[in-house]
């Protein structure tokens, strides 16, 4: 069995206004307090068009790689539904902004690249809440907030054949839209909204009979509903019964997909030029500019990582999620040349206290420059690596550079060895016991004389020099 | 007073600028001739005599508009005003905000008595179609206004306002204007903002200014035209004085005769006046020349395509679920159906399938596709057509107005407008002056069309014509 899979993504842009309309695009505010003549589709209001949403429209699509056009047309898509309130939405169809492009995934199954058919500009409809998520009584109540938010629809080649490729393209799909801020690809917030296309086939040759899932809302679910799909389709053509070319909706609780009413999937949409909205015409040097703007992409970034700095796929990856992150660790890279140590570091010592305070690295006071000297720091014994996770939280919190933290916890590392003598030459007078049974052969009666050096420097001596000059003291 | 009373909103300005005559006081006559007269003529849906009266006593005679009443189509929004656009399903919709338009005449000093009566959605040739009742021609009660714009043009015609504005996506402020022996205007395309009129078809609607003389509805324009933001059709072009541009003579114009118009079957009397009109150009120092626009006959068949197609988009929005009538059903569909049943009337009705129909899969490139590709040529032939004439003289209308309840069969009714439908098409002005009269004393109007943003030329050439005819300057 043979399984194909096409995705529908659709991705609100970052703008501060609505598509069409100077509206708020706040997300969660009282329903219908954004809303104005033109969203509402009251008579007589018009569209103008956002040009900010156009913008990061032409980001998207050149970091994919997509043709944009210089000249795209918009269009109505017509249907009644009470969240849609022009009954039509405004959206590209004959002639999109983007076509063609391409997003790389890296799954087990190795390395693919999935192609684009088209990214097209369209609004977004408001939300209708039905009887089940509300406690009125059969009533379904409409949010026109998200009504006329700005979209950009992307749509993929039948290029994968697993879940998991599905799974792994929104999740590098959601990497790039934040890595350019395009959006905030944030799906449970409803910007990132996907339809999945799946056709299982006996004939690996053969496309089988398109089915699609409309409007999955998390990785996961897009996961699981291929996955159920996958097994329905197959159990189909092992029964014999044929397989519908219809639209399914997937059940989160039962993790199971039903069909939809023919009528909601039968729309004649009867689209046609967008009379109110002339044609979008692009300039060729501001598209020229976009392009030159946009930064090297995260799995650009990512193989430059493993290539020439050794690092591994786990922690390239890790570092390359979002480009914050990616651009802290090249810049405290540029003043502490060990990248190994400095991606362990951050995956784990700075992600924990990020972890505890909530925060991203930008949100804190931990600076390239900063963290490169506490780690110097480390590396030149001037204090431990245990001595460090103390002097981490001050640089988070308060921004403090690490030299400054080092004195104000009084965590200097003793490596001056008159005074680390000084301490031997004590613990030697004082423990004479010890220093017979280290004469006499028991070697193990080292370690118990350098914690009590450590304890009398209070911590501060290097241990490895102590041991060292207790070594040369006793022979 | 009010045989002294100023014929031309152009008098009225003089008049009052020069203290003889104040806005209210002109409101007051204005008033005693609507309770005297709209109850017969009826080209009123709604008035706001009271609040127009406090409008005039606010207003500024220094302004460009000075008070003047300026009637209001009830298809073009005013804040807190109902705009029913002639239809049930809109009978008790109050504007929550003002067209842009209605925003620029009011800030330069109109008074709006009220809102005029339509073919319902600006469906219609006669205002027939309103769902409330029909308007009469005050040149003959027993006969239709034109339409759809027929409220305002009857207003005008009858002294209830000095102007009026109206919209034009076939023909519907010329037709009446000529059928009420007005001046309609239709401007280019993109040159006065659509913000805040009811969209009938999107690419062909225009808001034109419906007066007593050309001069008129250049004052009209100077007020009217400029760039919206709110309107993304609406074009940003450097401000023209079209008062100013008014010329004496029509020398040096080229006045085009469209050849394949020639066999139509249209009232001798407008052959007539055609032919005196043409006479009357070359003496004005204009040449005639002869023009070919081969497929202009075809322009009926692509807008009776063209604009319901996007008249079917445009009154989706009217399905009960925020404002407007709504019927309750068992489920959402028959909500739907039952309330856009008993809010739209029969030709609504029938555009709006007729729009589904040339929209739907199947039939969209025999029917939609098409006619907007004869759309380009049409357009084409006439910039070409434009480049050999200045402007084109045809008549409005092939038959001057018919009388209520004549014309029954919807195709006859389209056939009215197959003057005025290219220049809508092709998104050129247009304008129909009054030409004399029939045997039987009904206005004839005659048409000017132009090349795109020709605007302030067509206006200067109509008003030589009309004054030349014996109309007012």
């Amino acid at each position: 069995m043979t399984t194909t899979i096409g995705l529908e993504i659709h991705v609100q842009l970052a703008t501060q206004t609505k598509m069409f309309c100077g509206c708020s695009t706040a997300f969660g505010d009282e329903p219908n307090t954004h809303v104005c003549p033109v969203c509402l589709g009251l008579p007589g209001a018009l569209p103008t068009l956002n040009a900010q949403a156009v913008r990061l429209a032409v980001r998207i699509a050149t970091a994919l790689g997509c043709t944009v056009h210089e000249v795209s047309e918009f269009s109505r898509k017509n249907y009644f539904y009470p969240d849609l309130p022009k009954s039509y939405q405004i959206t590209q169809f004959d002639h999109p902004i983007a076509t063609g492009g391409s997003l790389p995934i890296v799954t087990e199954q190795g390395a693919r690249s999935v192609r684009l058919t088209r990214a097209h500009i369209e609004e977004d409809a408001g939300k209708s809440m039905h009887a089940a998520d509300i406690t009125l009584g059969g009533e379904t109540l409409v949010d026109f907030n998200r009504c006329g938010m700005p979209l950009v629809e992307i749509v993929t080649e039948p290029d994968m054949q697993s879940s998991d490729e599905a799974y792994e393209f929104l999740r590098n799909l959601r990497r790039l839209v934040r890595w350019l801020g395009v959006s905030s690809g944030d799906m449970e917030k409803g910007v990132m909204r996907c339809d999945v296309n799946v056709s299982v086939s006996p004939d690996p040759a053969k496309l089988g009979t398109k089915v699609e899932i409309k409007n999955l809302n998390s990785f996961r679910s897009v996961k699981r509903a291929v996955d159920y799909e996958e097994q329905r389709q197959a159990q189909c053509i092992a029964d014999g019964t044929p397989i519908m070319m219809e639209s399914r909706h997937f059940d989160e609780v039962q993790g199971t997909t039903t069909a939809m009413r023919s009528k909601e999937a039968s729309n004649d949409y009867r689209y046609f030029p967008e009379p109110d909205l002339p044609l979008l015409q692009l300039d060729p040097t501001e598209l020229e500019s976009v392009r030159a703007q946009i930064p090297e992409l995260p799995w650009e970034m990512q193989s430059r990582f493993e290539r020439d700095l050794g690092l591994s796929p786990y922690d390239a990856a890790l570092l390359t999620e979002e480009r914050s992150t990616a651009e802290f660790f090249q810049q405290t890279i540029a003043l502490y040349d060990n990248p190994k140590k400095l991606a362990s570091y951050m995956e784990t010592e700075v992600a924990k206290l990020l972890n505890e305070r909530d925060k991203t690295l930008t949100e804190t006071q931990l600076t390239p420059a900063t963290l490169a000297g506490l780690l110097t720091m480390v590396e030149s014994n001037v204090i431990s690596n245990t001595a460090s996770k103390d002097v981490l939280p001050l640089l988070v919190d308060t921004g403090t550079t690490p030299t400054e933290a080092v004195r104000s916890l009084g965590l200097e590392q003793v490596s001056d060895t008159s005074a680390i003598e000084g301490f031997a030459r004590e613990v030697i007078a004082e423990n004479v016991t010890q220093v017979e049974q280290f004469k006499s052969g028991k070697e193990a009666v080292l370690g118990f004389l350098v914690g009590q050096l450590m304890k009398k420097s209070k911590g501060k001596a290097n241990p490895k020099f102590a041991g060292e000059i207790l070594r040369i003291l006793l022979k | 007073m009010s045989s002294e009373l100023p014929r031309t909103l152009e008098q009225y300005r003089h008049a009052v600028r020069a203290h003889e005559l104040s806005a209210e006081e002109y409101l007051d006559e204005t008033r005693q001739l609507i309770e005297r007269g709209d109850p017969q003529v009826k080209a009123f849906l709604h008035l706001r005599l009271d609040a127009a009266r406090s409008d005039a006593q606010a207003a500024d005679p220094s302004s460009p508009l000075a008070g003047a009443p300026i009637a209001v189509k009830d298809n073009i929004m005013m804040a807190g005003e109902r705009c029913t656009c002639g239809s049930r399903i809109l009978e008790h919709y109050v504007a929550p905000y003002s067209a842009t338009v209605v925003q620029s005449l009011l800030a330069a000093g109109a008074v709006v008595p009220g809102k005029t009566n339509l073919d319902e959605f600006a469906m219609g040739s006669s205002t027939e179609n309103s769902a409330f009742f029909p308007t009469h021609n005050p040149a003959d009660l027993s006969r239709v206004p034109g339409g759809s714009s027929g409220g305002s043009t009857a207003a005008v015609a009858a002294g209830f306002a000095l102007g009026a504005i109206g919209s034009d996506t076939g023909g519907s402020v010329r037709q009446p204007a000529a059928f009420c022996g007005v001046v309609g205007f239709k401007p280019t395309y993109g040159l006065v903002s659509r913000y805040g009129l009811v969209a009938f078809g999107s690419s062909l609607d225009c808001i034109g200014p419906i007066a007593r003389s050309v001069r008129d509805a250049a004052l009209m324009m100077n007020v009217m035209a400029a760039h919206d933001p709110k309107d993304a059709t609406s074009v940003r072009r450097s401000p023209v004085d079209f008062e100013a541009a008014l010329q004496p003579t029509l020398a040096g114009k080229r006045v085009g005769i469209i050849r394949e118009l020639q066999g139509l079957d249209v009232q001798p009397e407008i052959a007539a006046a055609m032919e005196t009109t043409r006479k009357a150009a070359v003496k004005s120092g204009a040449s005639l020349v002869d023009v070919s626009l081969p497929h202009i006959l075809s322009a009926l068949p692509v807008y009776y395509i063209i604009a319901p197609a996007e008249c079917s988009a445009n009154l989706g929005r009217f399905d009960g679920v925020r404002y407007g009538l709504h019927e309750d059903g068992r489920d959402m569909t028959e909500t739907y159906s039952k309330t856009r049943n008993a809010g739209f009337g029969t030709e609504v009705k029938r555009r709006i399938l007729i729009g589904a129909f040339v929209l739907s899969a199947g039939y969209y490139d025999a029917y939609y596709k098409k006619a907007s590709s004869v759309r380009q040529l049409i357009t084409d032939e006439l910039d070409a057509a434009l480049q050999s004439a200045d402007v084109l003289l045809t008549p409005t209308t092939p038959t001057t107005a018919f009388r209520l309840g004549a014309v029954t069969d919807p195709l006859e009714m389209y056939k009215a407008d197959v003057f005025t439908i290219p220049a809508n098409l092709a998104g050129v002005p247009a304008i129909s002056f009054p030409a004399g009269k029939d045997a039987a004393g009904l206005p004839i109007g005659l048409q000017l069309m132009g090349p795109r943003w020709s605007d302030a030329d067509i206006l200067s050439c109509a008003n030589v014509l009309f004054t030349a005819l014996g109309g007012e300057s």
